[in-house]
């Protein structure tokens, strides 16, 4: 059975960061690039982590922020003020 | 008739400017800070030397003693270019714009006690000359720094200077209803009150320091590291309420300034420190060459604000610029701040 979660984003500059820093932190994800649009997709769990985005950025950021970029997820979400966090299994 | 509709997939050509791709290796989008930041320095074909200096080219790395193998290591954890820079401070302007608005309409330093007033005047105003003072030791660091990474941040906060003087001269105005008696009691007591000779001469001093990294570490970390928490912060503790209240509003952003500039300053010297051992050597003796002088400098100020405190708020204070420069790599010798035969610059 298939046990991939994904997130996707749309492609604007903070997206960018929030991209970069999902593939840092998930070493077994992979990057699919759409036309204004990403999808990162990983087997059983993607980690979204507040402070690596922030760094990436240059100021603090609120986990919430991720909603402006999202276009789509699948997994179940558990979610925490500094890591968001998708898993399936 | 059926009718499809079709994405097309439309690829730039290119993502970035070359020497960013050069620089981050492939060709990806860059964000705007590193597109206005990285390699923008001129490094070849300067066809003068400056005549002042001929031994110098325009830019040179060695105008410091401080060795980098790469300059644009010194990027600035707030990711600050003109557009994100002009628009915090834009936003932040207009808070403290109010909260002047706020102190004025209620009065609340013109009708503040006369000792307090008095206190402000003497301990607090004259610090708008300390602060352009401030200014043109970082225009020092714009004019002779090395990469844009650096030589942009100082840039920026040359410009934080002025304005945080131009608040400084508000609270002036502030304490005499538009009034200039204050400014130039504040002036009158720089130039001759004992309290402020010292400040002011280990400024001097500063303007005439060839080497411009010591001058962004003397001026940015441990000139600040003293004004700033026992200037700004401990002032408040000293005045009654309602002047206590005024003066939180008015120098609201110069504390959160203070707070964020830290992160600046900490980070170039810790780059600076990581790069070699030498640079972490030179960066200790710095410290420990100017730290007691101006402790000395500093404490008629402090002795003024604070009265029998002032010797533990200063031990305080220094004790966290201590602590300061123990977390960026530097391990200062504690003990030559409060040594009485330290050496002075």
């Amino acid at each position: 059975m298939n046990n991939n979660v994904f997130i996707a984003l749309q492609t604007s500059d903070e997206a960018r960061a929030i991209i970069d820093a999902i593939l840092d932190d998930n070493p077994a994800a992979t990057r699919s690039d759409f036309p204004a649009m990403v999808k990162i997709d990983a087997p059983g769990r993607l980690v979204v982590r507040r402070e690596s985005v922030g760094q990436r950025l240059g100021r603090d950021w609120d986990l919430q922020e991720l909603h402006l970029s999202l276009i789509s997820l699948s997994g179940n979400i558990d979610e925490s003020d500094d890591e968001f966090c998708l898993v399936r299994g | 008739m059926q009718v499809d509709i079709k994405t097309s997939d439309i690829r730039p050509i290119r993502q970035t400017f070359s020497q960013i791709a050069r620089r981050f290796g492939a060709d990806k989008p860059a964000t705007r800070y590193q597109e206005a930041t990285f390699d923008l320095q001129s490094t070849a074909n300067f066809h003068y030397r400056p005549l002042w200096q001929p031994q110098y080219d325009l830019y040179d790395v060695r105008r410091t003693a401080i060795v980098m193998d790469d300059w644009y290591a010194f990027r600035d954890p707030r990711h600050y270019y003109y557009g994100v820079y002009v628009q915090a401070r834009a936003r932040q302007q207009e808070v403290q714009e109010s909260n002047f608005e706020f102190v004025d309409r209620r009065r609340m330093l013109r009708d503040a006690a006369e000792a307090d007033r008095a206190r402000l005047t003497r301990l607090l105003v004259p610090l708008r000359h300390y602060e352009w003072g401030a200014n043109m030791n970082n225009c020092t660091v714009v004019a002779y720094g090395y990469g844009a990474a650096i030589t942009q941040a100082a840039q920026f906060h040359t410009m934080d200077r002025l304005g945080l003087a131009q608040y400084l001269t508000r609270i002036g105005l502030l304490l005499d209803g538009n009034d200039t008696a204050v400014l130039d009691q504040a002036r009158q007591d720089w130039l001759g009150d004992p309290c402020w000779q010292g400040v002011r001469a280990c400024m001097e001093k500063l303007f005439v320091t060839a080497d411009w990294f010591e001058v962004l570490l003397v001026q940015n970390f441990l000139f600040d590291g003293l004004v700033y928490p026992l200037a700004m912060s401990h002032l408040e503790q000293v005045l009654a309420p309602q002047a206590a209240s005024g003066y939180a509003l008015s120098t609201e952003f110069a504390q959160s300034w203070y707070e964020e500039s830290v992160r600046w300053v900490d980070a170039s010297l810790r780059t600076a420190v990581a790069e070699s051992e030498a640079n972490a050597v030179l960066l200790k003796q710095w410290i420990e060459h100017w730290l007691p002088a101006w402790v000395d400098a500093f404490r008629p100020r402090a002795t003024a604000a604070f009265g029998d405190q002032a010797e533990a708020v200063t031990a305080e204070a220094v004790g966290d610029l201590v602590a300061r420069a123990g977390r960026v790599g530097i391990a200062v010798n504690t003990s030559s701040p409060s040594d009485p035969t330290g050496r002075k610059p």
